[in-house]
């Protein structure tokens, strides 16, 4: 220890490896940063790629307007996508009936009238609710929900879109309860105070006050919900069928896009052939609804922010 | 000249303060609706797969025949797939967390990749499922491995670590930094001496809940083209393999009753894994909350 | 010594005389009696009496946490919404024991309006700030709206500034301006009375005097009870002035008094700076 400290520091500070890492760290960390860029621009060539080579035999005319999707018939194969736009937005219509009016009524109990107490119970379950893997509430849909359906309006078939419906509505509730509560209790207390000292009831100051502010927040969550609906595979595939259908039909079987992307990758369509492109089509198809979706409750949520 | 009549507004006042009730007993029971559904989905779960939870069911490959069916190759194939999911996508998104966090300036290019990150959380993971196929299986040549479908997972939960990374590391005191520049420290020592040892805590709690949304996926695995019947165990990385939720999907989807049944004892299964995990992140959050 | 504790107990018995011939020409609005309030086990009220005049300012100062705001927003039962909160004894607000299991706090509240240390005006437009409360209150008439919004934002001295501009967001004005507005939402439900919660804490001295000469308006129509940090602003613009310390009222008198005379000494050293 002859040395003084200041001196051992001047001596390590003119090593070139120190330097080195310095700059050479960032550029690493850079380079990974754009990883997730890469997986959106790789998710955007492979669909794009692959759906250009399924237009060189489907028109693209067929594929938009088309209201019949049949791809397995070896004679007389079409691919019009409505049917299966339909079947997705029959899931998504009745996974949002049930899923709005309890998860915003959550969102507000939450916010406007529980105590801490029953917050810090109530939340913890919603994010178990949240946390339940797809193929459980799949298997719930199938084995629970459908059969209980069925004891009561007998003319429901074992596969229909009400159940899994109900369903994916229940799993996209702590979604839309979780974020409207956020955005409800962004709201100022100050400015709930200043409406309850004037006589308001709580549900006044809910109904006038809160939900009126965070209405941004509230429809942005509603929306991303849609889009998880939209998005959602295993409860579909499950319990839905796989019968793709242009009605207005709820009771009898349906199919919706993803549901068609995992029969196509459960049997052997070989490498090449038309149904195989036929999943990216149908894959690019879903990621711009749900691309459009996400954009749409980012640009609410922007737009119509309430500055307190 | 008075506009506000008080005797009424106090007449009124009933009928408010009764609507105000009416309206609270709805919010509250639409609440317990949702909270009574995750009750009764339990105890359907439990009530159907009890009786063909055994030691048997953990140890025995899948099989025609009900009775027979066990979960060994889909639990040890899970196991497989977060050995390879765990790493890749804690280096990518923690890495990329830092990088934001501590480095990026405020420009368009951060701008633009804080907004990409958003949207690819927002994808659905059967869209994630075609890129796996198409890059990792297929371009790449990785075949139905673990370590194609563990890369396609990893890019899957990728956005969520990187979320909760950068909250971790944000909720780090400025002063602790500021302490650490103080003393001549360069911005890598700081990153890695206080910065990550103070974020670890929350780094490990989101990361751990993103693995046991991995866990729990079925989707992508399906469109990579994980195979179910599987009679042996993968010895390394490039074999093909099976995962839990997988194997419950097969289950699922037979028509005898019986399979049903095996199909609820392996959702025990999985939801015990998961269970495990969450414990160890509630354990991790307490244990490190509010340190500063 | 002798002479400070002369000067104290003539000015104690010239103020008893003042107040005394007070309460036969004034009634009262608010009668405390033996009030105590815990937040959880700390005793923050203690045993409060306090006699509250109509048509009067009256000025509560005291050091930060003497439980000055705590009282404030009882009289509105607004220190409800904290958890965990008890209180015993007796608030008569117009003779009506304001604890009475029967007696709403909606309707106390339509009685009573506040104001808030920071301007809190609702994310709506300034038009709908002032028709809120009669509308929750029952009044749909849109002209009789109009009329009552002109009216409440001519009475809190703003309605030259804002006229042109209702329909904008209420965020869109000064603090100053926001906290005027604040006020006009008060009148706008004929209260009989108003609770202001330091009112001018967050403002520029410019519209801290705007409202000081507001509240010396208002007087003539309401009664004022008033929170203040600022023991100048007292002093300007209230006639009575309660005292408060630790939970409790030290000394209650009318203003020149105690701030001329004031009759304990806890009271001369805050009014003096001596602590606070």
């Amino acid at each position: 220890m002859g040395q003084s400290v200041q001196e051992m520091i001047a001596q390590s500070k003119g090593k070139k490896s120190k330097k080195f890492v310095e700059k050479m760290i960032p550029v690493l960390l850079f380079l990974i940063a754009t990883v997730s860029v890469l997986t959106t621009i790789g998710i955007m060539l492979t669909l794009i790629v692959e759906t250009v080579t399924f237009f060189t035999r489907v028109s693209f005319i067929e594929f938009i307007f088309g209201t019949t999707w049949l791809p397995f018939s070896n004679l007389d194969a079409q691919f019009g996508i409505l049917p299966l736009i339909v079947g997705t937005l029959k899931i998504t219509l009745i996974a949002i009936v049930v899923a709005v009016p309890i998860g915003i009524s959550a969102a507000i109990y939450l916010s406007e009238y529980a105590t801490d107490n029953v917050r810090r119970v109530i939340k913890p379950v919603l994010e178990v609710l949240a946390g339940i893997p797809t193929i459980v509430y799949g298997f719930f849909a199938l084995t629970f929900v459908t059969p209980l359906l069925q004891s009561i309006f007998p003319e429901i078939k074992i596969f229909n879109a009400i159940s899994p419906g109900i369903v994916v509505g229940i799993m996209i509730i702590p979604m839309i309860a979780s974020l409207s509560e956020d955005a409800m209790s962004s709201v100022p207390k100050s400015i709930r105070d200043g409406a309850l000292a004037m006589g308001s009831t709580k549900f006044e100051v809910a109904m006038k006050i809160t939900v009126p502010a965070a209405i941004s927040g509230i429809i942005a969550s509603v929306v991303l919900a849609i889009s998880r609906a939209i998005g959602e595979t295993m409860i579909v595939s499950l319990a839905a069928g796989s019968t793709p259908k242009f009605d207005g039909d709820f009771t009898g079987s349906i199919q919706t896009m993803t549901a068609y992307i995992v029969q196509v990758s459960k049997g052997d369509a070989g490498y090449g052939t038309t149904i195989y492109y036929s999943i990216y089509a149908v894959g690019f198809t879903l990621f711009v609804f749900t691309l459009v979706m996400n954009i749409l409750a980012n640009y609410v949520s922007k737009r119509f922010r309430e500055e307190y | 000249m008075r506009y506000i009549e008080h005797d009424i507004v106090v007449k009124r006042m009933n009928g408010r303060n009764v609507v105000n009730k009416l309206f609270k007993s709805i919010f509250l029971l639409a609440t317990l609706s949702a909270l009574l559904a995750l009750v009764i989905l339990l105890y359907q779960i439990v009530s159907q797969g009890a009786s063909h939870l055994s030691i048997d069911f953990l140890t025995n490959f899948a099989s025609r025949f009900p009775a027979e069916a066990g979960i060994k190759a889909a639990l040890v194939g899970s196991i497989w797939l977060m050995l390879v999911v765990a790493p890749t996508s804690i280096i990518l998104g923690v890495g990329s967390a830092i990088y934001l966090e501590e480095y990026a300036g405020k420009n368009r290019i951060t701008t633009f990749i804080q907004m990409n990150i958003s949207n690819l959380a927002g994808v659905p993971s059967v869209v994630f499922g075609l890129l796996g196929l198409t890059i990792f299986v297929r371009a790449l040549a990785l075949g139905n491995s673990i370590l194609a479908a563990g890369f396609t997972m990893s890019l899957l939960i990728l956005p969520v670590i990187i979320v909760a990374s950068q909250e971790a590391i944000r909720s780090v005191p400025g002063e602790l930094r500021d302490a650490s520049y103080g003393m001549g420290a360069t911005k890598w020592q700081t990153i890695v001496r206080i910065i990550l040892p103070a974020a670890i805590p929350g780094i490990l709690t989101g990361s751990i809940l993103a693995l046991s949304r991995a866990i729990g996926e079925t989707a992508p695995l399906i469109v990579v083209g994980v195979p179910v019947i599987i009679q042996f165990l993968p010895e390394g990385v490039m074999d093909t393999f099976t995962a839990l939720p997988m194997q419950i999907y097969d289950w699922s989807s037979r028509p005898q009753q019986e399979f049903q049944q095996v199909a609820a004892a392996g959702i025990i299964v999985l939801m015990s894994v998961l269970l495990l995990m969450n414990s160890v992140a509630v354990f991790i959050r307490n244990k490190f909350e509010k340190r500063y | 010594m002798s002479t400070t504790q002369a000067i104290n107990n003539r000015s104690k018995t010239a103020g008893l005389e003042q107040e005394s011939s007070q309460a036969t020409s004034t009634s009262s609005v608010y009668d405390t009696k033996q009030l105590n309030l815990w937040y959880g086990d700390n005793h923050a009220l203690k045993n409060i009496d306090l006699d509250i005049k109509q048509n009067e300012v009256t000025a509560i100062i005291g050091p930060s946490g003497c439980g000055k705001s705590t009282y404030l927003k009882t009289l509105n039962r607004m220190v409800e919404l904290v958890p965990n909160v008890k209180t015993s004894g007796q608030i008569m607000y117009r003779g009506r024991n304001i604890f009475d299991k029967d007696y709403s706090v909606e309707e106390l509240r339509t009685r009573v309006g506040m104001v808030f240390q920071k301007p809190n005006p609702f994310p709506k437009s300034i038009y709908d700030n002032i028709a809120y409360g009669p509308r929750i209150h029952g009044i749909k008439n849109k002209k009789i709206l109009d009329e009552i919004v002109e009216k409440s934002l001519r009475g809190a001295a703003i309605w030259d500034e804002v006229k042109d501009r209702l329909n904008e967001n209420a965020y869109s004005i000064s603090g100053g301006q926001q906290q005027r507005i604040c006020i006009a939402r008060a009148l706008a439900i004929e209260p009989d009375v108003i609770l202001m919660d330091e009112p001018t804490s967050a403002l520029d001295p410019i519209s801290t005097l705007k409202i000081e000469e507001l509240v010396q308006e208002l007087k003539k129509d309401y009664s004022i009870i008033i929170v203040t940090h600022n023991m100048q602003q007292a002093a300007r613009i209230s006639d009575k002035t309660a005292f408060f310390l630790n939970g409790e009222v030290i000394e209650y008198d009318n203003t020149d008094t105690i701030f001329s005379n004031p009759s304990d000494k806890r009271t001369e050293d805050y009014i003096s700076g001596r602590f606070g």
